[in-house]
């Protein structure tokens, strides 16, 4: 599987994804600059969290028109797994993958700790080595995690099963305790805790390393299908 | 396009003595005159009054900083560059520094915070290292204090802001509360930064002809004089100085940082240095003072944000995100190519040149010309008269305070309450302490500890200081600063390798002041002597006084350990229930300085804790050597409150309890501050192998799976309560204080 990471200007946890995916996953991933406007020969494509153009005018709202943004568009299109994660959450967003927006935390400060999340949703080609129910533990960072939408979208979320993460403690005032969601076909999530900041036992955190295996598991599936 | 504005000419600058406005004294005015030959005009007296200031010359602390150990088998870099540099094998090593900007977050303290890190990041990544942490250490007056709280909420936000934007993981620091910086906080930042031998840079122009390059963000007028006016006291007009303190852009500065790591992969560089304070005027001729040549630069060049701007107000601007490079002549386009990738200036603005002189062009004329030495090596040095405070006298002489206590629950509980020990988490959670996915230990723990990958190595880091200590007595406050840094670091697995130091004191031209900064510097020298951590970089920062008051003497020290194997990596929390807890050092019953005294006086007075400098080294290798063979569970230094504040630390967040049994004088054991003292637990089967390796080691009970703290004495039972008593209040103690008005 070979993995892309997207470099925006002011990206800041690109490496972190980068080593997460080669030391952690194991597999073959590469930068790709925000200038490039291809995501050819990619299987799967990470965002990565930081300050995108230093969050100038909202966060993601000027990556969203950068040069990459429609590779990464016909990427999801044609149902390769796209993940982005904190402030590429919020450039999916911005883009219109997912619905919806995040807003400043309710106690309007910026936040890093450990939370608690409950697996809503396995059944993704991103949770699928998950229980449904489980809580795991995942580091947050942000000073924009709080997401909303309105109702008729939170029922349309809900109706189809697409809210993959919840909070357990709420701790920035997200709508319905989301952490994270995918699209309708599901092959985009968007997310606020960073699950490549807990893929080595070193750092005393590896809930986030089924993520990445669950989506190395769907493409191998996949390709097996496909080759079969 | 805005009017020029009418600039005094020479003789108008002589005649009403406008060099006293920008800081400097007669006699260095009639100094200048001196060195020129002539009267310098408004641009060189600007220079000259901030490279003569005390920010950017060191002119009264040059003296006592001659008195700190720079060098050891391991230093690659001492003083006097962007950062100190100490070899940790493998070709790699630790580069770092730390600064103070107490001035301007005292009047702008969200903007003053934020290019405070902002500095200390480009110090570190001008030598050529990926910057991997920061720390931080803060003073502040009283949480009661409306003026205090602002300050405080808008700092930590600052450093926040800078620190979260451009992905350095704020790992460690100390924040402490007390009336004496109402006026005047204290922040100072550090930064820790890696690199390979071979990518180690100078801040040097050498190589006649060479291109000078200016890269990084345009110039505006913001921060003008910002050097000088950290070189002053504070007073009510201080806020009228707030447009000399800086506005920072983290997003900026992380382009810059990616932009000049990629640079130095190229050799066409020659050499580097960041425009901090003083900006262009103070990197321009520091980095052609130390290669002994000279620099002439065409302002018309230089990237600026807004038209019609001065010579003067180039030179000396603080715009923030900037730096000087020098570039082998012919080789100024692939530099340019790579900063246009990350879409920031690179103007080839300037060459060095052989007559050792600063010359400035402007619209066709020179606009200046002096003397590059004049500016940088041959700044004003002043031996400040020094007098020992007769009340310093009087507190050596006091009897002993003994202290009376009936009720030790409430001692102990407002003991961690007092914000100073209490909980940090509402400061650290406001950081992104994991960016980077390095962080092993995060805030909290003695010492932070980040890894380096790709080996088993890992760094502890660590920033320290008692101004209590130092009020009552600097030479043992100074030796004590260093040794609480170096007992961090061990209690984490590590070997203290070196030290930062920010020395923050008040006016250094009164003569009690002067001694304090001398006396602090021989205590701070004489532990780096014994404990082998030379001094490799630092900062002096003066003047910080409101309205007449200093502040209490307050070094602080930063310190970076090699920890050899990730394997050895200890924190303060107790592991498992049975393991038996030691303490090591026997208490003496020493209050004056302490915690304890604060709480039940209101005050500080008498002789602060005594140190033995080899008994400490002592320890502490013993220490290290019983953590590197495996045998330690946990280890905490005992500090500010004493020993039943250190175990109860060492229980919050673990769900696990304690039963001690003490005997002996139960204040003294429980709540001196005698030094050079740890508690560690061990698994019971390593219960004599600890003894063998640490003297003093003596046992006070073991760890309980309920979550109670119980204490037996002599006289009963003194404490016994769950431990959720106690974390709550030492956890709820700064978010309370912060939301109750």
């Amino acid at each position: 599987m070979k993995t892309a990471v997207i470099v925006f200007p002011g990206s800041n946890c690109d490496r972190d994804m980068y080593e997460a995916i080669q030391c952690g996953l194991g597999v073959e991933v590469e930068y790709v600059w925000h200038a490039e406007t291809s995501l050819a020969g990619f299987d799967a494509i990470m965002i990565p969290g930081g300050f995108s153009y230093g969050d100038y005018l909202r966060t993601g709202a000027i990556a969203r028109f950068s040069n990459i943004m429609p590779a990464i568009v016909q990427a999801a299109n044609e149902g390769k797994p796209v993940l982005g994660v904190c402030n590429g959450f919020q450039i999916l967003l911005e883009a219109g993958l997912l619905p919806g927006a995040l807003i400043r935390n309710k106690n309007l400060k910026f936040m890093c700790r450990t939370v608690d999340l409950e697996v809503v949703n396995p059944h993704t080609m991103f949770s699928s080595l998950y229980e449904k129910g489980e809580v795991i533990h995942l580091p947050i960072a942000h000073g924009e995690g709080n997401y909303y939408c309105d109702e008729a979208t939170l029922a349309k979320l809900h109706a189809e099963n697409r809210i993959v993460f919840n909070y357990q403690n709420n701790p920035n005032g997200s709508v319905a305790d989301i952490a994270g969601i995918i699209n309708e076909k599901g092959n985009v999530l968007g997310m606020m805790p960073h699950p490549e900041r807990a893929v080595d036992a070193l750092l005393g955190n590896v809930s986030g390393l089924r993520l990445f295996q669950s989506i190395l598991k769907h493409w191998r599936d996949s390709v097996a299908t496909v080759t079969a | 396009m805005p009017q020029l504005q009418h600039e005094p000419t020479a003789e108008e600058i002589a005649k009403n003595r406008l060099y006293l406005k920008m800081g400097l004294k007669e006699n260095e005015y009639e100094r200048i005159i001196e060195v020129l030959g002539r009267k310098p005009n408004y641009t060189e007296t600007g220079l000259f009054a901030v490279m003569w200031s005390e920010h950017c010359s060191y002119k009264t602390s040059k003296p006592v900083l001659k008195r700190f150990p720079t060098s050891g088998p391991r230093v690659l870099q001492g003083p006097g560059e962007g950062a100190g540099i100490v070899d940790i094998g493998d070709h790699q090593a630790v580069v770092f520094k730390i600064e103070s900007h107490n001035h301007p977050s005292a009047i702008e303290p969200y903007q003053g915070a934020a290019t405070g890190v902002g500095g200390i990041i480009r110090d570190v990544f001008s030598m050529g290292a990926r910057p991997i942490a920061l720390l931080n250490s803060l003073r502040f007056g009283p949480l009661t204090s409306s003026r205090a709280r602002y300050l405080f909420e808008e700092v930590v936000s600052g450093i926040a802001g800078y620190g979260n934007c451009i992905g350095i993981p704020t790992v460690g620091g100390e924040v402490a509360f007390d009336a004496s910086y109402e006026g005047n906080p204290l922040v100072n930042a550090m930064c820790v930064g890696l690199i390979n031998h071979e990518d180690i840079q100078k801040g040097q122009a050498s190589g006649i002809g060479n291109t000078v390059m200016y890269v990084g963000a345009a110039t505006g007028r913001d921060g003008i004089h910002g050097a000088t006016f950290a070189s002053e006291e504070l007073t009510e007009a201080s806020d009228e100085k707030r447009p000399a303190v800086q506005v920072g852009d983290p997003f900026m500065e992380k382009l810059l940082l990616e932009a000049t790591l990629e640079a130095i992969k190229s050799d066409a560089i020659v050499g580097i240095q960041d425009m901090g304070a003083a900006g262009l005027a103070s990197s321009s001729s520091e980095m052609a003072s130390k290669a002994g040549v000279g620099i002439e630069m065409n302002l018309d060049l230089v990237p600026q944000r807004e038209a019609g701007m001065t010579p003067y107000e180039m030179m000396l601007s603080e715009s923030q995100e900037r730096m000087l490079l020098v570039v082998k002549k012919g080789r100024e386009a692939e530099i340019q190519e790579i900063f246009r990738k990350w879409d920031l200036y690179a103007a080839a603005c300037g060459r060095v040149i052989e007559e050792k002189v600063l010359r400035l062009l402007h619209h066709g004329t020179v606009a200046a010309e002096v003397p590059v030495d004049a500016l940088v090596k041959d700044a004003p040095v002043y031996h400040m008269p020094s007098q020992e405070p007769a009340q310093y006298r009087a507190w050596q002489e006091q009897e002993a305070w003994r202290p009376e206590i009936t009720n030790y629950k409430e001692i102990l509980l407002n003991l961690l309450k007092d914000p100073t020990i209490a909980s940090k988490e509402w400061v650290y959670n406001q950081y992104d302490y994991m960016v980077q996915t390095n962080t092993v230990v995060s805030p909290g723990s003695d010492a932070a500890v980040v890894r380096i990958r790709g080996t088993q190595k890992a760094l502890a880091m660590t920033t320290d200081g008692n101004a209590k200590y130092l009020k009552l007595d600097p030479e043992a406050g100074g030796k004590i600063a260093v040794c609480e840094a170096a007992r961090n670091i061990i209690c984490s697995g590590g070997e203290p390798l070196a030290v930062t130091d920010n020395l923050n004191f008040g006016n250094p031209e009164k003569p009690d002041v002067f001694w304090q900064i001398e006396k602090a510097a021989d205590g701070i020298s004489a532990a780096c002597r014994t404990l082998e951590t030379p001094v490799i970089s630092g900062n002096v920062s003066l003047y910080n006084e409101t309205n007449g008051q200093a502040i209490d003497p307050t070094p602080v020290i930063g310190m970076v350990g090699l920890i050899e194997n990730v394997h050895h990596i200890t924190t303060v929390s107790v592991k498992a229930p049975g393991d038996l807890i030691y303490v090591i050092g026997r208490a003496k019953g020493e209050f004056g300085g302490s915690a304890l005294q604060r709480l039940l006086t209101g005050d500080v007075f008498g002789r602060p804790p005594q140190i033995d400098l080899e008994l400490e080294k002592k320890r502490e290798k013993q220490l290290l050597s019983a953590i590197k063979a495996g045998i330690i569970q946990s280890a905490h230094d005992i500090s500010e409150g004493g020993l039943a504040v250190a175990v109860a630390e060492s229980l919050f967040n673990t769900k696990l309890g304690a039963s001690l049994t003490i005997s002996g004088d139960n204040v003294s054991e429980l709540f001196d501050e005698t030094q050079s003292r740890f508690i560690v637990t061990v698994k019971k089967e390593d219960a004599e192998r600890l003894t063998t390796m640490v003297e003093d080691a003596y046992p006070i009970g073991f760890v309980t799976d309920g979550p109670r703290l119980t204490i037996q004495t002599e006289d009963g039972i003194i404490i016994d309560d769950e431990v959720s008593f106690y974390e709550n209040a030492w956890k709820g103690a700064i978010p309370c204080l912060m939301t109750a008005n």
